[in-house]
């Protein structure tokens, strides 16, 4: 079974056109790396799976099901904004206010939703962070907070969407590799975007660039190659490997590092 | 001091206005709002006194008038964001209106500073019936938007995602948070809502990190700035609105100083 399947999918916002008759297939319980210059859609693509964006052409499917939004079966960690950094609110507050939030009512959580919430903090191992305050905690203490409220629901499919924007490359890895182990462990498809592909390259099984209007799903080896690249990039590309790392190089600078900085 | 009859109506009324007052405001902290409380009074004051020259309730004006600023603010949603002097224009234009309208009425200067700064003691026994139904009313409607609305107050995009429309909670939030203005300018009048809504709150999500607590903790602390002005202006004579702001302003400088 597929986890995401686009058939000639043509996402646009407004008159852009994002992506262009795009058909890929995503299989279940296969980790992701989301990669692609600023503006190259991934947002958009995650926004489209979650079915906050209807396709202008073409079919997705999520689960072998047609896009629903609001389907509890997929889970989605936004891009981090300032905006939770201010509130004077607890760690626990924040993620239970994600439980069942949809429905009407007071926020009033039930035994079952008490449980939830404290099995996904468990999950990322954020139990400690329950009772600080979110406007206390690190980068990277908020984004186990943000990835336990993806978690709540028991998600079959993740969207996790930068996740590893300003955090330090220590942090990074921690993020990496608590992504990993919880599709891992819970046996689901996560899709993980990222500017670079370095701190993902020992954990994905397959890579889904996008540029261009375009987007290439295969292994590392057969994706970041010079040719693919090219074409996905509009312009020259060349692809460096060294010591185990990727470079990715435009007229001899480094392509991914320089969209890192803009960010 | 119970045994004036408008005193047991000005108790009443602190009452039911600060509790809805600090409902609504915990959640315009929360959501980086507050402005939004002091504009639709401002526009309010336009209303409510065109309704006085007409001859209707100022208090219906006023309704009038910031349920449909609230309704439009929720609609324009994010269009509204850094739009400071398009805001304040208006604010100024209505303030300006109502200055047009007051100098058409007779009775121009006691009403005046009654709509700008309030009259705890001149409220009757209508006008606190008025009062408690619409109290009642913005707190039920506020109680069922409250899960979805601290949701997408928290987390927009997840919000969104799990299919809650943040421009419906956003305009329904509005409209109920126009009521509880109106009613608060009854109060401590057009100028100085932010005392009793948005005082408390602020001070209360200093002093409690957990949500159910922290909008129990507001309520209490506005009622207790109200009670406490309006027994002080008992005793010393004073404006009720003076002594309402200044516990306000003393219970946030508190908590803000306040060890946690």
């Amino acid at each position: 079974m597929s986890a995401v399947e686009f058939r000639g999918v043509r996402l646009q916002l407004g008159e852009r056109c994002i992506l262009a008759d795009t058909d890929l297939s995503v299989r279940d319980g296969e980790f992701i790396g989301v990669l692609g210059p600023n503006g190259a859609g991934k947002t958009t693509l995650m926004r489209a799976i979650l079915g906050l964006i209807e396709p202008a052409a073409g079919a997705i499917r999520v689960l072998d099901r047609p896009v629903l939004r609001g389907n509890p079966a997929v889970g989605y960690m936004p891009q981090v904004r300032s905006l939770a950094a201010r509130h004077r609110l607890s760690g626990w507050s924040f993620v239970a206010s994600a439980a069942q939030g949809h429905r009407w009512g007071l926020p009033r959580l039930d035994a079952a939703a008490r449980r939830d919430v404290s099995w996904a903090l468990e999950q990322v191992g954020a139990e400690p962070l329950a009772k600080r305050l979110l406007a206390e905690l690190s980068g990277g203490e908020r984004q186990r907070l943000l990835l336990a409220q993806a978690l709540l629901g028991r998600p079959r499919l993740l969207l996790l969407d930068e996740p590893l924007i300003s955090l330090d490359p220590p942090h990074q890895r921690a993020v990496v590799e608590l992504a990993r182990h919880i599709q891992r462990e819970l046996a689901i498809t996560v899709l993980f975007s990222a500017h670079e592909l370095n701190p993902l390259l020992d954990v994905i099984d397959r890579v889904l660039y996008l540029g261009n209007r375009q987007a290439a799903l295969g292994t590392v080896d057969e994706v970041i190659t010079g040719p693919s690249l090219s074409r996905l990039y509009g312009a020259e590309i060349e692809v460096v490997r060294l010591k185990g790392r990727v470079f990715v190089l435009s007229g001899g600078l480094e392509v991914e590092r320089d969209e890192h900085r803009h960010a | 001091m119970l045994e004036y009859e408008f005193m047991r109506h000005a108790f009443g009324a602190a009452a039911v206005v600060a509790v809805v007052a600090a409902c609504g405001g915990y959640f315009l902290v929360l959501r980086g709002q507050t402005f939004a409380g002091h504009a639709l009074a401002h526009v309010g004051f336009a209303g409510a006194t065109g309704a006085v020259l007409i001859g209707v309730s100022p208090l219906w004006g006023f309704l009038a008038t910031t349920v449909s600023g609230g309704i439009g603010m929720g609609l324009l949603g994010e269009r509204l964001e850094g739009r400071d002097v398009a805001i304040g224009i208006i604010l100024a234009l209505s303030l300006g209106l109502g200055l047009l309208f007051l100098h058409f009425y007779t009775a121009f200067a006691a009403q005046a500073t009654t709509l700008l700064f309030g009259n705890l003691l001149g409220v009757d026994a209508g006008t606190l019936d008025i009062l408690a139904i619409l109290a009642a009313g913005s707190l039920a409607a506020l109680a069922i938007i409250s899960r979805p609305l601290l949701f997408a107050t928290l987390q927009p995009e997840l919000a969104e995602a799990k299919g809650v429309s943040l421009r419906g909670v956003s305009v329904m939030f509005l409209a109920i948070v126009a009521v509880a203005t109106a009613e608060c300018a009854q109060i401590v009048g057009v100028l100085l809502v932010f005392a009793l809504m948005i005082a408390p709150a602020a001070a209360a999500q200093r002093l409690t990190s957990r949500i159910a607590p922290g909008v129990l903790l507001a309520m209490a602390l506005a009622l207790a700035d109200a009670w406490g002005g309006l027994v002080l202006a008992y005793y010393t004579d004073w404006p009720s609105s003076f002594w309402i702001t200044a516990l306000g302003g003393l219970t946030y400088l508190a908590a803000s100083l306040a060890p946690r």
